[in-house]
């Protein structure tokens, strides 16, 4: 690495650490990603992932044993929430794989060729997703399909496009008159490379800026989604369908409740600290 | 004009949901007509059923029939409920609204008087403390309130009652908009009316919480903007009182960025009442639109789908036409070209 890229980097991290709150974020998200992925081997009780019963020891309160207390089925919570940040994670990172993608580079052709019928078409058709809510029509969606984890992130998916062509939309759109795309233009490069390679890196700092702070409002959606019983299914330990199943047993066996919702907005708040923190620290002002 | 474009391009957008939710509900697995009928029911009985409901013709000719009832009020009957949609929608949207103005009144005052404070006092404690609050606000999603709120208020100190409308020991007012508080006021019943305000709290409440974390932040951030700028310093050294340029010369320009926002958290509330109203079991029509969508009643979807995008069409034009109004440098702008 050359000495300036490592200064570069140095400053960055002293500018990111400058504010606590990012940090703050930073740690939180390091935690649940390593909590996610080493979840078989870290959680206390493994076996309780999913099918597994011991009612000898069901509704028990938070104690030294399960610090999260268990459940109906004698399940510990701690494990299950460390487990349901895998699946969460799983769902956001899945959505945010398939639609980043896609939305970028529809983006970047509509703002491209910006006043064309093209660009008009394609609008016209973002601005249907963002019509109403995205709540509502993820439910709706969720609704008329079998609810499966995979149906709900297929009805996120379908949704959350929109925004990523959006933000690309309007970065192309104005860069598209800037003297580097009209001389990359002028010496004949073709138009994929103008896109991918003239306009798309300049659209790497806010599409990844957003994409953390999208971690979350996914987490949010996807966790909302299980709650009313659209997303994952028992016994699968998706944190929103924990958190559903525990109403039934407050306020008597609230542990199986809180906790899991103190996890989702835990998980919520990190990544939203940490993308404001990327914000801050890549300038972005587009989001 | 303005608001003319901007009605028919809300209409056209509000006609390709209606397409897109329509098509979806008539691809999807499963016969409606055998849906509604439940699997006793004799197989003659549903191909008639489906023909009266015209679902043997082709797709685009089903979404005009569609089409044409739905400009005319009739969206189908419902599957739960077996009364049309639109007797549903008109039955159960006060309630809603009811929650919605409560939940928009206390946390547009409260935004404003928590964002001018914490703009007005950067890096303060009172900021500090804010803005944490506002993270936390914002991050955490509307059940986790409510049930917290439902926990807290309901059972651990019980001073709230966390289900319905009304005590079962006071008599409910007589149906004259539709919204209970409102009916009880307009009949002169202050017991119903005061008992009925104590279950509307926490609701409301929740509905609340996430929009005053971030429409106090956006006041904030609009007054420390304009706190920069010379106008600010030229009324400071004329000796203005401070309290007049908070509340006139600050206060105005500030406001216009957190209204943009209070139309869109007034459609987003429509968003979350079908959460908070399927906890608290509130009658309104995000209840009764969850219901739908855990039943797979397939008209009331469409309606309520189509029938939300509507209300966050208008919520966004009549928001703009407010900021256009109240903004001077928007009617020079209009003016000047």
């Amino acid at each position: 690495m050359t000495e300036e890229r490592k200064r570069n980097l140095k400053r960055s991290w002293l500018k990111f650490g400058s504010n606590p709150l990012s940090v703050l974020g930073l740690v939180s998200v390091l935690l649940v990603v390593f909590l996610a992925v080493f979840s078989p081997w870290v959680a206390p009780h493994p076996e309780s992932w999913a099918k597994w019963v011991d009612f000898k020891n069901a509704l028990l309160a938070p104690s030294w044993d399960h610090p999260f207390g268990t459940d109906v089925f004698g399940r510990d919570i701690l494990s299950r929430v460390f487990f349901g940040f895998r699946y969460d994670l799983l769902m956001a990172v899945s959505i945010l794989v398939l639609v980043v993608p896609l939305g970028t580079v529809i983006g970047l052709i509509a703002g491209y060729y910006r006043g064309s019928l093209l660009d008009t078409v394609i609008m016209r058709i973002t601005d249907i997703f963002l019509a109403i809510p995205s709540i509502v029509l993820a439910l709706a969606i969720c609704a008329m399909l079998e609810p499966t984890l995979f149906n709900s992130m297929m009805a996120v998916s379908v949704l959350w496009w929109p925004w990523y062509t959006r933000l690309a939309y309007g970065i192309a759109s104005s860069l598209k008159n800037e003297y580097f795309v009209q001389a990359a233009e002028l010496t004949g490069a073709s138009t994929p490379h103008i896109l991918f390679r003239e306009i798309l890196p300049n659209c790497i700092s806010p599409i990844f800026t957003k994409m953390t702070l999208d971690v979350g409002w996914v987490i949010l959606i996807g966790s909302t989604l299980s709650f009313v019983g659209l997303g994952a299914q028992e016994p699968i330990p998706a944190l929103g369908t924990m958190v559903a199943a525990g109403t039934k047993y407050m306020p008597d066996y609230w542990w199986m409740t809180i906790f899991p919702a103190i996890a989702i907005a835990f998980t919520i708040l990190g990544f939203n600290l940490l993308g404001d923190g990327l914000r801050d620290l890549l300038a972005v002002e587009e989001i | 004009m303005y608001i003319g474009r901007r009605l028919v391009l809300s209409v056209f957008v509000l006609l390709g949901l209606s397409i897109f939710i329509f098509t979806l509900s008539r691809v999807i697995p499963g016969d409606p007509a055998r849906l509604s009928l439940g699997p006793m029911a004799p197989q003659w009985a549903v191909d008639q059923l489906r023909e009266r409901l015209h679902l043997n013709e082709p797709l685009p000719v089903q979404y005009v029939i569609w089409l044409t009832n739905a400009i005319h009020g009739d969206f189908g009957e419902s599957i739960v409920t077996k009364r049309p949609v639109i007797l549903d929608v008109i039955t159960f949207f006060p309630a809603s609204l009811e929650l919605v103005l409560l939940s928009t009144i206390v946390s547009t005052v409260l935004a404003i008087v928590i964002g001018a404070i914490s703009g007005r006092r950067a890096n303060s404690w009172f900021d500090n403390a804010f803005r944490l609050f506002s993270y936390i606000g914002i991050a955490v999603p509307t059940f986790v309130w409510a049930i917290m709120a439902l926990f807290l208020f309901g059972y651990v100190w019980k001073i709230l009652p966390t289900m319905g409308q009304l005590s079962t020991n006071i008599a409910p007012p007589p149906t004259i908009t539709g919204m209970m508080g409102l009916d009880a006021l307009l009949t002169g019943n202050i017991t119903a009316f005061l008992d009925h305000f104590r279950y509307m709290l926490m609701p409301a409440f929740a509905m609340s919480i996430g929009r005053i974390a971030q429409e106090a932040r956006i006041l904030r951030s609009g007054f420390i903007e304009n706190l920069k700028k010379d106008y600010i310093t030229a009324e400071v050294s004329y000796g203005i009182p401070e309290r007049s340029i908070t509340f006139k010369y600050l206060m105005k320009p500030s406001l216009i960025p957190m209204i943009s926002i209070l139309g869109m958290d007034i459609a987003a509330s429509m968003g979350g009442s079908f959460i908070i109203e399927t906890i608290f079991n509130w009658p309104g029509f995000g209840r009764y639109g969850m219901w739908a969508m855990l039943n797979k009643d397939l008209n009331a979807i469409i309606a309520v789908v189509v029938i939300i995008g509507a209300f966050f069409a208008i919520s966004n034009i009549v928001v703009d036409l407010i900021i256009a109004s109240v903004d001077p440098r928007i009617r020079m702008m209009e003016r000047g070209a």
